[in-house]
């Protein structure tokens, strides 16, 4: 199989013949290349201690290529953040393939060599995987989905039951830039924005606030679809308690506040895909915000609000006027395909 | 002035005034702004903010709605429109609906768009839904003329284009509400500039305030309209809008629509509210290229929107806000456009009022 031109994955690439085995080991394995994978065996033998943290995700973003990466990225990024909630260490991972027959092979090549480098970055290695070619209008173009093995690293047990009143809040950086990055990618402003999807993977980050404060980080969540705001009702439905944030302390790039400005977007609603929110004991607060501070990619992390007895099930907002405002999930489809 | 020490002196003025007073803000995008910075927090008891029938999704009659429906069914047309109206209840159906159950319609940004893909899939009708005051009838008119140059034969619109004016008068004429002043639309008045409104001082003693969309802004709108000794027409977003308001862009309008007859959901029909295309441009009007057959309206019972749109009845006074109307199920227009006063009174509802 040559490497470029306008070679274009077929039919026959999903038959389980030579064409597959063809595409498996000079797109996949060698992308991918770890020894697990290399031994192309139905599924990969893993050797863990412990409790493991198991996840799942598709990804159908469109359109595949955005500021700040490709779905190949998104997909590694997505599903190492979710295992990350879990407090868990990423061991494995795998990729499973829809391509649309006609796609252009250099452009899964080169999706897959993103996939690579955020493997790499979370330092996990993809061990198995699947492909499947569908007929031309039966799937647009790629989707990919990602399933993820991890360690847990902690003792404790987090979530939302675990979280108290007095507990603070603090997020990891600046909001919105993922689902503006693929609106703007898809056209859909007419100028231009400058944005780039936030997308990483934070395992890195979440083990230094682990490290900073072991059983005092309650809550960890990625605020991915639905956003910032999806995120903080869902914890204080199910903890039965309060959220209490300050607008201003909610940290959005100029770039993403004057775009949400010209179109009526809030940002506290779009999807983030390189951000974790995390509730913390208070006594350990800022221990854990300076190790988030000291990842790069938690430089502009921020304590945001805190969890409160009052109002038990609502998130409340205090605007920079003072006045205050319940946070409510967004409804219906806001935008569609953005992860 | 910081935001603060303006709201104080609305506070002060207000108080001063020894009696209640009730302002309305018409256009859509107040609403959201207000409910969303929880401005009326900032507001004496004596100060009431009502809203208009300022939002064009909110305002379009259930029976026009169903007319766009019926043409979305039309197996050769693609129907184009705005987001906002695709969840919005039609008599037995929402476009959203439609959709999943097999009409191709198709949400864009902009009327060009809907040109652009009139010019790339020659083989549909594409027909653009066109609803919205004197903000986007100037964008549709633009968009009429350019299919025209291009030589479309597959492009047309359902003109349901309505102008402001005319319902503020019926209000006033209508007098349900009292009503001491207005916050005039930002937007329709960078095109309409002001002159339209100026009958509201002459000839019912109210004023008016043109105001943007910052919270500071709508406050400043308020703070005007508290210290004006004689009813009158001012300007508050002065960064936008000008008296004379954009000429340009009134022509436009003007060479591709002709006033017709308008029906506002909650105020009927109102005579010379609406544009309807020109019978020079009737190749591009989806009325005379399609026959539309809609079917009875059937309004949803126990829906309030029409006296919320008048100002009569507040948003969380309708019996069906949020118990059997909400904006996962919406029952009526005002609870699921994104500037829509319902909706906004919900998805912000004030701490006070929800906790």
């Amino acid at each position: 199989m040559s490497s470029g031109g306008d070679e274009r994955v077929l039919l026959g690439h999903g038959s389980g013949g030579k064409l597959y085995r063809d595409l498996v080991r000079d797109v996949f394995v060698a992308a991918f290349a770890n020894p697990v994978l290399e031994r192309l065996d139905d599924a990969a033998a893993l050797t863990t201690s412990g409790r493991i943290a198991f996840t799942t995700d598709s990804h159908v973003v469109q359109p595949l290529r955005f500021a700040g990466g490709d779905i190949g990225r998104l997909a590694v990024a997505g599903t190492v953040n979710d295992l990350a909630t879990a407090a868990a260490r990423p061991l494995a991972l795998s990729a499973a393939f829809v391509i649309e027959e006609g796609f252009l092979l250099r452009d899964l090549r080169q999706i897959c060599a993103s996939m690579a480098a955020a493997a790499a970055e979370a330092d996990v290695p993809i061990v198995t995987g699947d492909t499947k070619v569908v007929e031309r209008g039966a799937a647009d173009g790629l989707f990919i989905t990602t399933t993820g093995v991890g360690e847990i690293v902690v003792e404790h047990e987090l979530g939302a039951g675990t979280v108290r009143p007095g507990d603070e809040v603090l997020l990891s950086g600046t909001i919105g830039d993922h689902a503006l990055a693929v609106l703007a990618a898809r056209g859909e402003f007419k100028f231009t924005a400058d944005v780039a999807s936030d997308m990483a993977p934070l395992w890195g980050l979440v083990s230094l606030a682990l490290e900073a404060a072991g059983d005092g980080v309650r809550f960890l969540r990625d605020p991915t679809r639905g956003g910032l705001t999806t995120v903080l009702a869902e914890l204080a439905e199910s903890a039965r308690l309060g959220v209490e944030v300050e607008e201003a302390a909610i940290p959005v790039s100029a770039a993403v506040r004057s775009v949400c400005d010209l179109l009526g977007y809030d940002p506290l609603v779009l999807a983030n895909e390189g951000k974790m929110v995390l509730v913390v004991a208070p006594e350990r607060a800022a221990e854990v915000l300076a190790a988030v501070q000291s990842h790069p990619l938690g430089r502009q992390a921020q304590r945001i609000g805190a969890i409160t007895g009052d109002h038990p099930g609502r998130v409340v907002l205090r605007t920079s006027f003072g006045t205050r405002r319940v946070l409510d999930m967004p409804v219906g489809e806001l935008l569609p395909r953005i992860c | 002035m910081p935001t603060a020490r303006v709201a104080e002196l609305v506070a002060e003025l207000a108080g001063e005034r020894g009696r209640e007073a009730t302002f309305m803000e018409v256009c859509g995008t107040h609403t959201m702004a207000i409910a969303r910075y929880g401005l009326r927090q900032l507001l004496p008891p004596g100060l009431r903010l009502v809203s208009g029938p300022g939002c064009p999704v909110c305002v379009t009659a259930i029976g026009d709605l169903d007319r766009v429906v019926a043409l979305g069914r039309l197996p050769e047309v693609t129907l184009v429109t705005f987001g906002d109206l695709m969840r919005v209840p039609a008599s037995r159906t929402t476009l959203a609906r439609e959709r999943a159950t097999g009409a191709d319609v198709r949400v864009v940004y902009s009327p060009r768009d809907a040109v652009e893909l009139a010019a790339a899939e020659a083989e549909r009708q594409v027909v653009f839904a066109g609803i919205g005051f004197e903000t986007t009838a100037p964008t549709v008119a633009a968009a009429i003329l350019e299919a025209q140059q291009r030589g479309l034969t597959n492009f047309s619109v359902l003109s349901l284009h309505k102008t402001m004016p005319l319902p503020l008068r019926l209000l006033m004429e209508l007098g349900e509400t009292p009503i001491d002043g207005f916050i005039l639309p930002g937007h329709v008045s960078v095109i309409t500039g002001t002159a339209c409104y100026e009958f509201l001082a002459d000839e019912f003693g109210v004023g008016g305030v043109v105001a943007g969309f910052e919270p500071d802004d709508v406050l400043e709108g308020l703070l005007m309209l508290l210290r004006q000794k004689q009813p009158r027409i001012e300007i508050g977003y002065r960064r936008a809008v000008r008296p004379e308001g954009n000429p340009v862009a009134r022509a436009l309008m003007e060479r591709v629509f002709a006033p017709c007859d308008a029906d506002w959901r909650g105020l009927g029909v109102i005579p010379g509210s609406g544009l309807a295309l020109r019978a020079e441009y009737a190749q591009f009007d989806a009325t005379a290229r399609f026959a539309i057959e809609a079917g009875e309206p059937d309004e949803p019972k126990g829906c309030a929107c029409g006296e919320v749109l008048r100002g009569v009845l507040d948003p969380a006074a309708c019996p069906l806000f949020g118990v059997r109307c909400t904006p996962e199920d919406p029952v009526g227009a005002c609870m699921v456009s994104s500037e829509g006063s319902c909706a906004a009174r919900y998805r912000y509802r004030d701490v006070e009022e929800w906790l």
